[in-house]
């Protein structure tokens, strides 16, 4: 530690140059806009909902509050177990199938969570084929043994981890590998063990990113709908879902939701206190090429059976189940109606992955110039969309959209005698928005993550060489994150291939994509049906996947052959 | 400081572009809503799947050269949108598989009534709204299911009976998230009131094999497998076990029977819970008269026999001939409550299962 500055934030912040007045108003609406369907939904916490509150609250709330904080627990000590020890392995060290697990690491990420919880149960139930051999072969009977629960807590803390380690993994490697090497090389110099320095400088130097991955992955945990919904553990998620629809009331439904953002926000904040206002900077100038721990032995093969682990579970057990239903029993067939859902699935992706790129960019850049209460919060806010479910999310499009569309209407009408009908209703653009609105936290996470890679004394260096804010942009700022750029743009794509309570309620006529093709076979119980659509959208998200996670490990110069 | 190589930052760069272009190529055929047909179109919102509807609209489309155009959904999101989108909703027919969804539409007056002489001919009256906003299309019912040689069908009575002790640790139900389950309670209500039904859904959960989990067909495997005796689910699930094809739905789905409980002289008799799939003619309905023909289709008796055949639900015409698997099951009187009724009594019944315990 002896080396690092933890420097205060007020250093980091740049003076204001002329140039930059018009920035906060502007990223403020930006992000006001952006948290449209968030306020919508804190916006009904005035809406009464009377007598429903003391009814929840005196029967399922306290066991929703449980639920939803242990599943967090688990969901944590898994994703952190699994993400950071692969990334540290795969960066640092040298072992057997290293440079395949690099990459094959990401995989998990294109299985959508309820797709996964599928196939476990289909594998792993009473009726499973894990079960029916295990009584073939000991000739035990339904009660002789025990057998662990999928359908469980347990089993859902499971499913989340499998499919969200990913996240903290991309965001830990990433940090690992553009740490300064001379921080480390000191450690070791200094008399730390391999371990030791693990514990006490990389993963504190690497604490920014781990943080920013785990609240993704928490924030997705709480919003699954999926996964604890099938596998009937309930939690803040389906009794939001519960109250809406079988209570039907939106207002106390939306009130629950608001509770989830509290929860999330108390996360945040809890975060940003344990830190202290203290930022890790580099100021070594020098990165060389990583020598990595060549292991041997047992050590090696406890490396790779490791990093193999997760990926075994994660993605080749499901992906192999999906494959054997698609072949086997599937009825549906690979004709021209299902290229169209792919092209849907994979155009939507792309425009939205780009899209919710561009806007973290302009917003996590406005808020490292700008780092005012006013613009903090705002972007803030805007990010908060991810922990929502979807389909709260889809609501809170759908009311103000609508509400503009027939505002515009009725004055057009009144005006002119035109009816304009629904403009933005029931369109593409609603459902681009709330995928945006959804996922910028993802791209924003993965572009702040990059900016804390970038020292105050590079801004002070441009400053002095009389580079203007876009300038530095463009010749510091993005060399510098183009790792991190990509990561936003893959996490984002993915994200959005898996997608469903959006797409399900906001598309248009007669549009359709993979996610609702698997869900609408999977959730009529059909899942050896559903297979084929998971399975695309499983075989659609390995492309970039592997594309960019190697275009990532790239954006690292000084990578070791 | 930490610049790339001028040849790694163009090929991000091609990536980042061919991404951007791929874009810009499939936005514009997609971000228009869909255009009117010059033959006239329907417009519909359904909460029932696509592969159990589109087959049916298609050959609609043919006989009459109207286009249907259709987005699927959940239930309460679809009438959500229907609220919102207001006057200028595009849709004119909601399709659910729920009455209660249908009843919540029409309280939220998002409905119109439906004119037809053939449609009220067609459907019994207490599968239609009273004032005609909304019409049942197929019938699903929810009886007792249970292992055959593991049960007696001798001991089963009624619903209510399922909460007797003998059943302790034998009988295997989904979740009370559930619509059928809570359309279910919702007949008990009507038919026992509030305290005896609350009292039955204590003793319910007392029986229980397991905690809830997954759908209608996990019950049937579950009870099959020998996890319990019992299982509740609608028939259709059965049906579609056993014309899968598959063994793996096929065998589990041979060991079950069913039995229709509270039958004349079992309880009260007024006859097993059955719910309906049904349409509602939106208020805002711009192709109405498209609509009601769309609707009088999806009654006719060739539609009819489509949904017993391949959804292996139960026609709401009697005189429609249903699927040799729904023959094997019996005849059975259906509860003749109007089904208006548990919409209204959903939350109740939703509250009712939170105090017992039923997760």
């Amino acid at each position: 530690m002896s080396t690092l500055t933890p420097t205060l934030s007020a250093t980091t912040r740049p003076r204001r140059g002329r140039h930059l007045s018009a920035w906060p108003p502007t990223l403020v609406s930006i992000a006001l806009l952006l948290s449209l369907p968030v306020l919508v939904v804190v916006g009904f916490l005035f809406v009464p909902a009377g007598e429903i509150w003391r009814h929840l609250a005196a029967t399922v709330l306290p066991l929703y509050v449980s639920n939803s904080l242990l599943l967090m627990l688990g969901v944590s000590v898994g994703t952190l177990i699994g993400g950071v020890g692969c990334a540290w392995l795969t960066s640092m060290c040298r072992f057997p199938g290293r440079g395949l697990f690099e990459w094959a690491l990401l995989l998990p990420m294109a299985m959508p969570a309820y797709i996964i919880a599928y196939t476990y149960t289909g594998l792993l139930d009473f009726a499973g084929p894990v079960q029916t051999t295990l009584r073939a072969w000991t000739g035990w009977g339904f009660r002789d043994y025990w057998f662990p629960q999928i359908r469980s807590l347990e089993g859902a803390m499971l499913m989340l981890s499998l499919v969200l380690y990913p996240y903290v993994y991309l965001l830990a490697r990433a940090a690992f590998l553009s740490q300064s090497l001379c921080v480390l090389d000191v450690s070791r110099t200094l008399g730390n063990g391999p371990w030791r320095t693990f514990f006490t400088v990389a993963l504190p130097l690497a604490r920014p990113a781990i943080v920013a991955g785990l609240s993704l992955a928490l924030m997705e945990a709480l919003a699954d709908y999926g996964t604890v919904q099938y596998f009937g553990v309930p939690t803040f998620t389906t009794g939001i879902f519960r109250t809406w629809f079988g209570l039907g009331s939106p207002a106390a439904a939306a009130q629950l939701s608001a509770l989830l953002l509290g929860f999330v926000f108390a996360l945040i904040l809890l975060e940003r206190w344990s830190r202290r206002h203290a930022r890790y900077h580099h100021s070594s100038q020098r990165e060389q090429v990583i020598r990595r721990l060549h292991l041997r032995g047992w050590r090696a093969a406890l490396a790779s059976l490791f990093c193999f682990s997760p990926l075994l579970f994660g993605f080749l057990v499901p992906a192999g189940q999906l494959l054997y239903w698609s072949l086997a029993v599937a009825t549906t067939r690979f004709d021209a109606a299902f290229l169209q859902l792919a092209w849907n699935s994979l155009s939507l992706a792309a425009g939205a992955a780009l899209l919710a790129l561009l806007l973290a960019l302009l917003l996590g850049y406005g808020r490292r110039l700008h780092p005012s209460l006013t613009v903090r919060t705002s972007v803030q806010v805007a990010a908060m969309g991810y922990a929502v479910p979807g389909t709260v999310i889809a609501v809170g499009v759908m009311i103000p959209f609508a509400w503009f569309d027939n505002s515009l209407d009725a004055w057009m009408r009144a005006r002119f005698g035109v009816s304009t009908g629904l403009l933005l209703s029931g369109t593409l653009a609603a459902v681009m928005f709330a995928y945006v609105t959804r996922f910028l936290a993802v791209a924003l996470q993965t572009v702040e993550a990059g900016l804390t890679k970038i020292r105050p004394s590079m801004d002070e260096a441009g400053r002095s060489l009389g580079y203007r804010p876009s300038q530095m942009l463009a010749r510091i700022h993005l060399p510098m994150l183009r790792g991190s750029l990509l990561t936003a743009l893959l996490l984002v794509f993915v994200d959005v291939l898996k997608e469903l309570p959006a797409t399900l309620i906001l598309r248009p006529f007669n549009f359709n994509t993979l996610a609702v093709r698997a869900f609408e076979l999977a959730s009529d119980e059909r899942l050896a049906d559903s297979a084929p659509a998971a399975l695309t959208i499983v075989i659609a998200g390995l492309l970039p996947v592997i594309l960019l996670s190697r275009s990532i490990t790239r954006s690292r110069h000084a990578d070791s052959p | 400081m930490n610049v790339l190589p001028p040849s790694r930052a163009v090929t991000g760069g091609r990536l980042l572009s061919a991404l951007a272009l791929s874009t810009l190529l499939a936005l514009p055929a997609t971000l228009l809503p869909a255009l009117a047909s010059a033959d006239g179109e329907v417009n519909i919102y359904s909460a029932r799947k696509e592969e159990l509807i589109k087959p049916l609209l298609d050959r609609f489309t043919e006989e009459t050269g109207i286009q249907v155009n259709l987005v699927t959904g959940n239930a309460d999101e679809l009438v959500q949108r229907l609220r919102s989108e207001g006057i200028n909703t595009p849709a004119d027919i909601l399709l659910t598989v729920d009455a209660g969804n249908l009843h919540q539409a029409k309280a939220s007056e998002l409905t119109q009534p439906i004119v037809s002489e053939v449609i009220d001919a067609a459907v019994p009256a207490n599968y239609r709204d009273p004032e005609g906003h909304w019409v049942g299309l197929s019938m699903r019912a929810r009886p007792i299911m249970y292992v055959v040689g593991k049960v007696d069908p001798a001991q089963l009575s009624t619903y209510e009976d399922l909460a007797d002790e003998q059943w302790r640790g034998r009988i295997c139900i989904r979740s009370s998230s559930n619509i059928y389950n809570q359309s279910m309670v919702g007949s008990m209500i009507a038919a026992d009131g509030i305290e005896a039904a609350e009292a039955w859904a204590r003793g319910l959960v007392a029986n229980m094999a397991r905690p809830p989990i997954g759908g209608d067909r996990d019950q049937i495997k579950a009870a099959a497998a020998g996890e319990c005796d019992i299982a509740i689910a609608n028939t259709y699930y059965l049906a579609g076990m056993l014309k899968s094809g598959d063994p793996a739905e096929v065998e589990p789905a041979e060991k079950i029977g069913i039995f229709w409980p509270n039958q004349p002289g079992a309880g009260d008799g007024r006859g097993t819970h059955v719910n309906v799939s049904g349409a509602a003619l939106t208020k805002a309905a711009r192709n109405a008269d498209n609509a009601v023909q769309l609707i009088e289709y999806l009654v006719s008796p060739e539609a009819q026999a489509w949904y017993a055949e391949v959804n292996g639900e139960y026609p709401v015409r009697s005189e429609v001939e249903i699927s040799p698997e729904l023959v094997a099951w019996g005849e059975f009187e259906a509860d003749t409550i109007n089904l208006a009724r548990l919409g209204e009594l959903n939350a109740e019944a939703v509250m009712l299962m939170d105090r017992a315990g039923w997760r």
